[in-house]
């Protein structure tokens, strides 16, 4: 489903990613841990395609397609999802406004016919279980005065909405209490599927204790350093990111 | 003496104050407006209140008078009256003298509602208390003089003490103007909302498309004590038009009084708002969404004057600047030395739609007194990029993104709007401008 080679990012002068290999199948989940500033949310950025992250090398190809060619938009309704860390509020324009205007601008894309109002409802009504999400919140304004575990669920609500084949989460576990994080990760486990790819960008271990991940990489400096399966995760909540920076240093 | 000064105004000046008809009165107010507009002339760049507004395309000018007989093309009409989806009282002025075809018979019990020329020549008596009384000659405006020397009609509202009609009441201003000579008209609003009224006044000021004049108008409201009058105005001008005006209004004690001003035609705008308390217990708001796009003037210029205590103050205004336009926001509260209590806040928001637009924003406070709660903010900026991001890594196109975005900055003014055809008239227009923008998007 997609392969990262070599890839190399800029962000505002800095070099962040500097030659990241990655391969995600279908039906796989990949968490991507690694500590603060190793380039984990430049990477989920970077395949969401946000402006002013600058790919300065390498390539990324999702499903036999160049992405990086793509505007953020046109790879939103080929089918990628990026959960957001910090979800933007946006005052004045109605959750479920928003949704459906993405959901069709997705479906048009597909050459499938636009919801009208009654279906997508109905769409609304049975996606906000997967998340538990209070209904009045998704006629509200785009997480506007949301908490922050609404915010999450409404990451989660949207993605269950959009339906994508590669999901990427990032640090979706920063900011919840335990609680919070059962229901969001139980929301991501239902849409877990064998023909969607999702790679969880998370710098603790907790969160993988919800969502178990069939491979874990540890990004070191803008690089995988390790790879491994869940138990490489519990190694590093023992041992701390220290333990892999001195053998990456070593090396 | 420029040529404006001594040929079309002075020559009907001189018809309105020699024809001998009109009482005496209405020639002293005359000769006062025209002595203050003769004396010193438009305005110049140099002068502080007209820095951000050269008025000398107005200057240069030569008006006529329009030519009388004319009418709204009923097609015109119909999209200026949202519709028919309008059930209220409409009164239509055609080049600024009222069309009894063109308006709905008015009024009610307590009631009374109709062109001032007609109350002018039927019963002066009822104008003499207030007309020009919150909005008299003076020297930093000299509009505010012409208007004086030259109106001739414009609305008149009275509502007797106590009553409420439910139906809001249309003024519509139209201008057939020409493109090839310029016209020019003066109308003259009054409101007298008598003690526990309660009234909604909707002005809209338009023109033929691509006709050239100017509408100076001056809009005086008087709300006495314990009423209500909620006042709209929609300024949608053709794109040549020139638009100058002033709207003054008196609270009395415990009244209160809205303005929604929306600000999105002609050439080159500029509109006076002043509010002054003059009894205590008074809540003024005033809202204002200007829209410009291309080489369009907008400029704005509030003044709410806090004479007594215990008065309360809001003022939310919004700019949306497209193309090479210009946004202008002046506004100045008032707190004088007895008006302890008062609670007066005043922001403007300005959206830069792009980099050759331009917003000039002074908001001001002035306090005299030591007990009050005071707060004034001035924003200008660009569509936040992560918002952006945000709509388009969810599948929508960066046009409607941009749509969306710039539609939700002024949907909270365009929600407060409760005369339901007037919003949709507004959401009608936004769409318009901003082709992607939604149906139903606001919150």
């Amino acid at each position: 489903m997609l392969e990262i080679r070599g890839l190399r990012a800029r962000v505002g002068g800095n070099e962040i990613l500097k030659g990241l290999d990655l391969t995600v199948n279908a039906g796989e989940v990949h968490a991507v841990m690694g500590p603060n500033g190793s380039g984990k949310s430049t990477l989920a950025h970077v395949l969401a395609g946000r402006p002013g992250y600058e790919v300065t090398g390498g390539s990324v190809t999702y499903r036999g397609r160049d992405l990086l060619a793509l505007s953020p938009e046109e790879r939103a309704r080929e089918g990628v999802f990026l959960a957001f860390q910090y979800p933007v509020e946006i005052p004045g324009v109605s959750n479920v406004y928003f949704l459906k205007a993405a959901l069709n601008a997705v479906r048009k894309h597909r050459g499938e016919p636009e919801l009208d109002a009654m279906d997508f409802l109905a769409l609304v009504k049975e996606k906000a279980k997967v998340v538990d999400i209070d209904e009045s919140l998704v006629k509200r304004p785009v997480n506007e005065g949301f908490s922050g575990g609404e915010k999450k669920r409404n990451e989660i609500f949207q993605m269950a909405i959009l339906d994508p084949a590669l999901a990427i989460l990032d640090e979706t576990d920063s900011g919840l209490d335990i609680d919070a994080l059962r229901v969001v990760a139980g929301g991501v486990n239902q849409l877990r599927s064998k023909d969607r790819a999702m790679i969880v960008v998370t710098h603790y271990q907790r969160l993988l204790n919800f969502i178990v991940p069939d491979r874990v990489h540890v990004l070191m400096d803008g690089r995988i350093a390790r790879s491994g399966d869940k138990d490489l995760a519990l190694e590093l909540e023992s041992k701390g990111y220290e333990w892999l920076e001195g053998q990456v240093a070593a090396r | 003496m420029t040529a404006a000064e001594s040929g079309v105004f002075r020559a009907q000046y001189e018809a309105l104050t020699q024809d001998g008809t009109g009482p005496g009165w209405l020639g002293a107010l005359r000769r006062d407006g025209f002595a203050h507009f003769a004396s010193r002339g438009f305005p110049g760049p140099r002068e502080e209140a007209w820095r951000h507004t050269n008025v000398a395309p107005i200057a240069r000018a030569t008006f006529a008078l329009p030519e009388p007989g004319r009418t709204v093309p009923a097609e015109r009409l119909s999209r200026l009256d949202f519709g028919g989806a309008f059930t209220g009282w409409e009164i239509v002025f055609v080049d600024g003298h009222f069309s009894r075809e063109l308006s709905s018979p008015s009024g009610a019990e307590g009631v009374r509602i109709g062109s001032l020329a007609d109350a002018l020549r039927d019963e002066p008596e009822r104008l003499r208390p207030h007309l020009a009384r919150l909005a008299p000659p003076d020297d930093t405006d000299p509009f505010r003089g012409l208007n004086a020397a030259l109106l001739e009609d414009g609305g008149f509202i009275e509502l007797a003490p106590g009553v409420a009609p439910t139906a809001p009441v249309h003024l519509i201003f139209f201008s057939t103007g020409d493109a090839g000579r310029p016209t020019v008209t003066h109308p003259r609003t009054l409101v007298v909302a008598g003690g526990g009224s309660h009234a909604t006044v909707v002005e809209t000021y338009a023109g033929a498309e691509g006709g050239a004049y100017l509408t100076n108008a001056v809009t005086e409201i008087v709300v006495e004590a314990g009423a209500r009058v909620d006042h709209y105005k929609l300024q949608r001008e053709s794109e040549g038009a020139f638009h100058v005006s002033t709207l003054a209004v008196e609270l009395g004690r415990d009244a209160t009084f809205s303005d929604h001003n929306v600000c999105v035609g002609g050439a080159l705008v500029r509109q006076h708002v002043e509010a002054r308390f003059a009894g205590q217990g008074g809540d003024c708001a005033l809202f204002g969404l200007f829209v410009g796009d291309g080489a369009q003037h907008h400029d704005t210029r509030t003044l709410v004057d806090h004479a007594v205590p215990h008065c309360t103050s809001r003022e939310l205004y919004k700019g949306i600047l497209g193309g090479r336009s210009r946004g202008v926001f002046h506004g100045k509260v008032l707190v004088r030395q007895d008006a302890q209590k008062t609670n007066a806040y005043q922001a403007n928001q300005n959206l830069l739609l792009s980099k050759e637009a331009l917003v000039n924003s002074t908001p001001a406070l002035e306090i005299h007194a030591d007990d009050v709660k005071c707060k004034h903010g001035s924003t200008t900026g660009q569509l936040d990029p992560l918002a952006l991001f945000y709509l388009r890594s969810r599948g929508i196109g960066e046009d409607a993104a941009r749509s969306l975005l710039t539609y939700a900055f002024a949907s909270d003014l365009v929600s407060r709007i409760t005369v339901q055809p007037v919003r949709v008239a507004l959401e009608a227009f936004l769409h318009h401008r901003l082709p992607a923008a939604p149906q139903e998007a606001v919150a």
